[in-house]
Order: C-alpha cells, then sequence, then structure tokens
C-alpha cells in the first residue's frame, strides 16, 4: 500500500506544479478568472493572509485552505512541502535532474540549522507583529514561486510565443499572435534573482536545504510535524542500516546511526520507502512502540513555543491591521512652483482597484505577482521603492508603461490573499447597492425580464454586471493637470491626448485660444486609471498625472446626456 | 447581370434623389458599358439604409470594388478598432459594414484582405469588444495585431512638413490596395476623426504626433500613404465625448455614409454631416491647402443616394 506513495506523490506535485505555473505564464486568458482562487486555495501563506484580511468581514470558507493545510500536518507531516507547495516541487524536480547529472550523488544525513531556521521564523513573527509583512513577502515559498515565474520564466514563455508567431506568419498563418514582454524595472528583479539563485543552488547541492533552514512555512510546519499523528518511522528490528534510505532523502533528515528520522525536516516525500529493500520505513502511528524517552522531549517544547509565538504575531498583526483602517496620517501637499516645466512627482502612487487602499494594499501583499501576470494591459508591475523599501516587490500601477482597463477587473479576481479584494468585498456598501441596482436595470433593458439569481447563468452575468459596474466607479486615485507642461500651452498646438483616452471626460478639453482647446480636469468624476498620464506625449514630467488615493474613493457617474441635436433629414452637403 | 441591376436601381434613386445628379448618373451608366474611371463620380453619400446596406449601392455607384482591387492583390482594410466600446457607443467603425467590405474585396479575387488598428485601449478587448474582430474573420479576412512595435517599419514622409518620417504597420507597406474605413465621431484632441484621422492607426508613434503639432502630422501623413478609397462610417455618430465616448446617449443615428477616393474631400463632407464647417477643422483645411485633395464639395461629381 504504502509503495504507492510515491508515485502518488509525484502525480499530484507535478500536477501542482503544472497548474499553479501555468497561471503565471497563460496570457490567453486560458484559465477562467474564476478558477485561480480555487486553485490556490490550498497555498498556505496566500491562504492565511486572505483569512486574516477578511477576518473583520466575518469566516469565509474562500479562505480555509491553510486550516487544511494545518490538520494534514497534524495528521502526516508536512506534506504539504512535498505535494502542494509549488517551490518544493520545483526544488524536486532540480533535484532530480542535477541527480540524473550526477548519477553518483548521494544526500546524507545532517544535524539540523537549529538558529538559522527558529531564528527566521522568530524574526519574521517579529516583523509581522511590528505590522510589516516585507520578510514574509521575501522568504514565502509561494510567493518566491509565483516572482520566479511572473518575472524569469513569463518572459522566455512569451518569447518563445513571439518567435513562433514569426515562423508562424512567415508562413502566412496568423493563429497566434505576439505578446508584449511587461518589462519591469530591472533593479526590482535583484530581489527575486537572488533568491532564485539561492533557491537553485540549495536544491542542486542541499536537496531541500531551503525548506528546512530558511523558510518559515516550511519551520511552522515543521513544528507542527513533531506531533503528528502518523510519522515515517523505521522499523529497528528489521532494519539492517544500510543507509540507502539516508541516500535517498533530500531533507538530510534520516539519522542512520540512531534509526532516528527528524519529523520537522521530514517533507513526506515517500523516496525512502521505495529506497528501502526491507520494509524497514514508511509511515506509523506516532504513539505505537515509542521508546520511553529518556530526555525530555525537546519537539513537543519546540511546537508548543513555535505556536505561541506564531499565535501570538498573528494576532498581532490582525490587531494592527484593523487598526490601520482607523487610523489616518497627515500628509503636506507639495508646493508648485509656476515657473517653466514642472516635476511631476505622484503625492501617493496607485494600488490596483479592490486592495481598498494603499495600507490594506501594502499591507497584505506578499507580492506574489500573479496580478501582474494575469493584468491584460500590463500596467501592473513589480515596484523597487514605490511603496517604500518594505514594499519592494509588491506591485505598483506604472501609469508610464500602461493604463488601467476601464471595465477590467481581472486582478480583484486573481489575488489569492485578497490583498485585491473581490470589487463586491471591497466596495463601501452604498457603491455596492448603487451597483446591484444598476445591474439589475441593465439585465431589464437587455432582456426584459428581472434575472433569476437561482439561476446559474443569470447569477454569473449578474454577479460580472456588478463587479463592473463597481469598477467603473471606483475612485483608485484623482487626476492632476499642469498647465505649464501642457503642449497647448507651451507650444500653443491641438493635443488633446489625455482628454482622448479618458473613460469618463473627468479631463475634457475646454476653448483656449482661437480653435485650440486646454484640458479641463474633474475629479469628482475621475477614476484614476491613468489613462491620461500613460497618454500624455510630455515626458518625462507629465502634464497630467494621477495621484494614487489613500483609501479609494467612489467616483461620481460621468456625464450620460442625451445629445440635443436630431439626426439629419436631407444631406447636409 | 450585377451592372445591369445597378443601373435599374439607380434610376430608381435617381427619381428619388433629384433629376439633375440622377441624369449625369444615368448619361454614364449607360453611356459605358465598361467602365471608364475618368467619368465616375468622386465621391458618393448615402443616407438611411443599414451600414453595410448602403455600402452595397455605395460602392457600385463608384464603380465597383472591381475599381480598386484587382486579383491577386493584398489589401488592407483598415477600421477604426480604438476603444474596448461596444458598436452602439460609435466609437469604433460597424462591425457589419467591415464584414461586408472584405466580401467585396475577396469577391474582387483580393489574395488577402488584412484587418488591423493600433488600437489605445488593450487591442485584445478591443477587437473582441466592437465586434470587429468576429465579423471580419467571418468575412475571410486575416484579422491581425497592430500593437507589436517590432510589426511598424520607418518610412519617410516626403510631403511633410511637422512628420517627416513615421513607423508605419508592415501589413500597409506589404499591400498594394488600403481601404480607409474610419467612423465619423467627435474627438477631443483633433476636433474631429474622420478618415484621415484614422490613419493615425497604422503608425506606431503617436505621440511624436501630439507633441510636434497635431493638426499637421494628420495632413502630413496623407502625402505617405493615400488609402485608396475612403469609406466613412456615419451610422452612429458620436457627437460629444469622443473619441471614446462616455455613455451610448453621446451617440445620434445618422445612418449616413461617405465614399471617396478624395480623402480631404471625404472628410469635408463628414464635417458638413458633424455640423461643422471643414474650414475651421485644422487638419482637413491644412490637407486642402497642402492640395491633398478638394475641401470645396461644389467642386466635386457627387451622387447622393437616399435610401428608405
Amino acid at each position: 500500500m504504502q509503495a504507492y506513495l510515491k508515485p502518488a506523490r509525484i502525480v499530484i506535485s507535478i500536477a501542482t506544479l503544472l497548474v499553479v505555473g501555468f497561471l503565471f505564464l497563460d496570457f490567453g486568458d486560458t484559465v477562467p478568472a474564476a478558477w485561480f482562487r480555487k486553485i490556490l486555495w490550498l497555498q498556505f501563506i496566500p491562504s492565511l493572509f486572505g483569512f486574516l484580511n477578511t477576518l473583520k468581514d466575518g469566516l469565509s470558507l474562500s479562505v480555509f485552505g491553510f486550516a487544511v493545510v494545518l490538520l494534514l500536518t497534524l495528521l502526516f507531516g508536512r506534506v504539504y512541502c512535498s505535494y502542494l507547495c509549488p517551490l518544493g516541487v520545483f526544488q524536486d524536480v532540480i533535484c532530480w535532474f542535477s541527480k540524473k547529472i550526477r548519477k553518483k550523488k548521494r544526500y546524507r544525513f545532517t544535524p539540523p540549522k537549529t538558529w538559522l531556521r527558529y531564528g527566521i521564523l522568530v524574526v519574521v513573527c517579529l516583523s509581522l507583529l511590528s505590522g510589516s509583512i516585507y520578510l514574509v513577502n521575501v522568504l514565502d515559498p509561494y510567493s518566491n514561486f509565483g516572482r520566479f515565474f511572473t518575472d524569469f520564466f513569463r518572459p522566455l514563455y512569451v518569447l518563445g510565443n513571439n518567435l513562433l508567431v514569426q515562423l508562424l506568419q512567415s508562413l502566412g498563418s496568423y493563429a497566434l499572435y505576439p505578446v508584449k514582454v511587461v518589462s519591469a524595472n530591472p533593479y526590482a528583479l535583484i530581489v527575486p534573482a537572488a533568491m532564485l539563485v539561492l533557491v537553485v543552488w540549495c536544491a542542486i547541492r542541499k536537496g531541500r536545504l531551503y525548506c528546512n533552514a530558511i523558510c518559515p512555512v516550511g519551520t511552522l510546519l515543521g513544528l507542527i510535524a513533531c506531533v503528528s499523528l502518523f510519522k515515517i518511522r523505521i522499523n529497528k528490528t528489521t532494519c539492517t542500516q544500510c543507509g540507502k534510505c539516508t541516500f535517498a532523502c533530500k531533507s538530510h533528515c534520516i539519522d542512520i546511526k540512531q534509526q532516528q528520522i527528524d519529523s520537522s525536516r521530514c517533507v513526506g516525500c515517500a523516496n525512502c520507502l521505495k529506497s528501502c529493500d526491507k520494509n524497514s520505513i514508511g509511515y506509523a502511528l506516532a504513539s505505537a512502540n515509542k521508546p520511553k524517552k529518556v530526555v525530555p522531549d525537546k519537539s513537543k517544547r519546540r511546537f508548543l513555543f513555535g505556536s505561541i509565538l506564531f499565535m501570538g504575531a498573528l494576532g498581532g498583526l490582525s490587531v494592527k491591521s484593523m487598526a490601520i483602517s482607523r487610523k489616518d496620517e497627515d500628509e503636506t501637499p507639495k508646493e508648485e512652483h509656476h515657473t517653466g516645466f514642472e516635476e511631476a512627482v505622484k503625492t501617493h502612487q496607485v494600488s490596483p482597484p479592490g486592495s481598498k487602499g494603499i495600507r490594506h494594499f501594502t499591507g497584505s501583499c506578499t507580492a506574489c505577482h500573479l496580478c501582474v501576470s494575469a493584468c491584460p494591459t500590463g500596467v501592473l508591475k513589480p515596484s523597487l521603492f514605490e511603496w517604500g523599501f518594505f514594499g519592494m516587490g509588491q506591485p505598483y500601477m506604472d501609469y508610464h508603461s500602461s493604463f488601467c482597463n476601464y471595465e477590467c477587473v481581472k486582478c480583484s479576481e486573481v489575488c489569492p490573499n485578497k490583498a485585491i479584494l473581490p470589487l463586491a468585498e471591497s466596495a463601501a456598501p452604498e457603491l455596492k447597492e448603487a451597483a446591484e441596482k444598476d445591474a439589475q436595470q441593465s439585465f431589464e433593458t437587455q432582456f426584459s425580464r428581472t434575472a433569476n439569481l437561482s439561476d446559474a447563468g443569470d447569477y454569473a452575468l449578474m454577479q460580472s454586471m456588478i463587479q463592473r459596474n463597481i469598477k467603473v466607479r471606483t475612485q483608485i486615485g484623482t487626476v492632476r493637470f499642469i498647465r505649464n507642461n501642457c503642449i497647448v500651452y507651451s507650444e500653443e498646438t491641438s493635443c488633446g491626448s489625455c482628454s482622448e483616452h479618458c473613460p469618463t471626460k473627468a479631463v475634457r478639453m475646454v476653448p483656449y485660444k482661437g480653435e485650440l482647446t486646454i484640458p479641463q480636469i474633474d475629479t469628482d468624476i475621475c477614476v484614476g486609471c491613468g489613462a491620461c498620464e500613460y497618454a500624455c506625449p510630455v515626458t518625462p514630467n507629465k502634464a497630467i498625472l494621477v495621484d494614487g488615493c489613500k483609501e479609494h474613493g467612489i467616483a461620481q457617474k460621468p456625464d450620460d446626456e442625451a445629445v440635443e441635436e436630431k439626426p439629419l433629414t436631407d444631406f447636409a452637403f | 447581370m450585377k451592372r445591369r441591376e445597378f443601373i435599374i436601381k439607380s434610376i430608381g434613386g435617381g427619381i428619388v434623389t433629384g433629376a439633375g445628379f440622377s441624369l449625369l448618373s444615368l448619361e454614364e451608366a449607360f453611356g459605358n458599358s465598361i467602365y471608364n474611371p475618368r467619368s465616375a463620380y468622386d465621391m458618393v453619400a448615402l443616407m438611411g439604409g443599414e451600414a453595410a446596406e448602403m455600402f452595397e449601392k455605395g460602392i457600385a455607384s463608384i464603380g465597383g470594388m472591381e475599381r480598386f482591387v484587382k486579383k491577386g492583390q493584398s489589401v488592407v482594410v483598415k477600421p477604426n478598432i480604438g476603444w474596448d466600446r461596444t458598436p452602439e457607443f460609435g466609437a469604433n467603425t460597424t462591425p457589419e459594414l467591415i464584414a461586408k467590405i472584405v466580401e467585396h474585396c475577396l469577391k474582387a479575387g483580393a489574395k488577402d484582405v488584412f484587418v488591423f488598428d493600433h488600437t489605445c485601449d488593450n487591442w485584445q478587448k478591443a477587437y473582441a469588444t466592437s465586434g470587429i474582430e468576429k465579423a471580419a474573420k467571418a468575412a475571410g479576412a486575416k484579422v491581425i495585431p497592430g500593437n507589436n512595435e517590432s510589426a511598424y517599419k520607418e518610412v519617410s514622409v516626403p510631403g511633410g512638413k511637422s512628420l517627416k518620417s513615421v513607423k508605419i504597420h508592415e501589413a500597409i507597406l506589404n499591400s498594394e490596395v488600403l481601404i480607409n474605413v474610419p467612423v465619423l465621431k467627435h474627438h477631443d484632441g483633433a476636433g474631429v476623426s474622420f478618415a484621415m484621422k484614422n490613419l493615425m492607426g497604422i503608425v506606431w508613434d503617436r505621440s511624436f504626433w501630439h507633441r510636434n503639432d497635431l493638426q499637421q502630422c494628420i495632413a502630413d501623413m496623407v502625402t505617405c500613404r493615400k488609402p485608396s478609397l475612403n469609406i466613412i462610417d456615419g451610422y452612429r455618430v458620436m457627437k460629444k465625448n469622443g473619441p471614446k465616448g462616455v455613455s451610448i446617449s453621446n451617440v445620434l443615428l445618422e445612418k449616413a455614409q461617405i465614399i471617396s477616393t478624395d480623402i480631404v474631400a471625404a472628410d469635408a463632407a463628414a464635417a458638413k454631416i458633424f455640423g461643422k464647417n471643414p474650414e475651421t477643422i485644422g487638419h482637413i483645411k491644412i490637407a486642402a491647402e497642402m492640395g491633398l485633395g478638394k475641401i470645396d464639395l461644389t467642386k466635386l461629381n457627387i451622387n447622393r443616394i437616399k435610401i428608405g
């Protein structure tokens, strides 16, 4: 029976790698948006933060994946690390290849890096307590996996696609289309690149060292694994201490001399089971035939200590996040100079729609970059210092290279840890109500009947209409016009690029000199999409820009007054 | 057979439209059993029908698609697909019209018919929401993306004042025929967006235009690539908040269409439909002064066809 464990693990883990990996690579909307959160439901850190981020609004099943992982760990140890963690599987693949290259490679037992791993866990927890998510962001395996795929593998994937497109086009086929590589600030890729090197090096040289010495999730689950119900154990009566299991153990956790397995480091990959000729190693009830302990059980003490620390940190974080929503910081508006070209500096960067505001976003995002790869316009980019040093890697809206599509809600549908919430969850009650009313109305005009919400099709359509209606009124930033930089003002030639792109006419052209028109702004109806800033031909100091809203607001409905004229009844010439 | 049908129809149309011009059309039609380009209309103006229907009548009147597309040629049909907006907004060209034009090109023997636009909104969304991608593909066109810089090649603009060189889409460079199919609408930057403005969608760097006298650049572009035929879609006319539009209530159902080989004249006629004097619109005026076409509609041989 246990002989099937390894093949089963391989199948499941490869599926994890392919499916989760594809989420980050896909540019053709192959995976329906509604599947993203379902696929990532069991990812530990996203689920845990999703849980914390929505705790205030009541409990929801959609964020209980982490509890399932905890339960699994209590039963079977760190199986999460082998079956479900995409970064773990990624390392396994590297291990496998490196073993293919160096055939004689054998793993051996090493003592645990106790100080390192618990030190990291303690520091991570303390930093969480102090309200910073940065260390989780840097060390979380899922987020690292996401960054590796989005920042490094996706461009390669896109490049491959584009080469294929060229080939097909030279043959006269336009079945595929070229895709723009989202070019991140290269400096923003230094940390992800360093982590990639570290993880790959660990995997090639030391098996699962990253998971057992650095990864805070691994260390945490390792603490729980110490008290798990089932553990992989060595049957001391049949074991010949041949050491084959040790050679096969990526986690370096089988001490064949003592015939002991360090459960805090065992990732349950079952490679040792397969390696043993005598069937002397396998899952067994942890309590069965347990030898009387001479020394006090260190693992239990560790578990207790760890859980207290971790729970404390989480408690601290959630209290903090609740306090954040009430606290408001003073800000001094930038002084404006009125001579020559002005420096166009945002008062705040813009956080994506659905993220409630800058505080919620930067306090909850672990920078997995799923939104970056899912964003159809490529406006979301990994940040360098746009969110400050401790926000490194968290995406921001880069209006110099693109802008937010007016009706698109993609990022709010995919974010697994709800740093970007579904818009219906993030919206103020009055906005949600208005959006629902409008959706009902447009449904009725479109189909001449009321929506039947118990019908799945109607329900889905209504939901997407509501999301859209909320999106077009969610104010993530407000427009600012710097007249001195404007072409119309400085060159006295037509432009209107900003107004042209504005979806609400929060920027419109008003009469200026002669036939010339000049932009005029109305921040009340501005949604902050950044189309104006993107389109403004003046660089680098734009004549129009969007300042991020610290707390997202509600934009007024744009003018939809009917045209007064009547159609012509005869030729006009 | 087609031609004979057309003659019979134009007799009917002529009676309705007014004696002077229809007489001219009868003369021409009877006088030349084989088409003679020199005696053709400079422009056909239509109103009152569906977009595709008006085109059928109009193209027959101006000499059929065979006049512009020869067997085995490559054709680019260039609609306005700038925005992620449904057809009701009047922000993009009517999809049925594009489909009908593609159909005619293929019937005339075109080897390939390409349809693309360098969109302002995300191109996949604009192509899909506008309905043009689906309609054009169904009609047999190759709908190609216009948002990859590698597809754009530098060419010089011989008669340009502000625009000396420009990167335009290779599909245009590789095709013998360019059919320009703009939508008639308001435009906050250029004032209006008709045929000349629509050519901005075949170039890569538009912000250069905005920085360097937009109106002059729009006119300059005509010296670089003059479309073989311009079909201005005035079926739904966005009267304000252009070019993207805020609401469908910005739109007037004009049911108009202008077909002309003269891009300046086509724009001048569109301006009249829009309710503006063409002389007040920078790029139309400049283009006329540069001798790129006629702004004075009285100097043109126009066939006016009213349907319904």
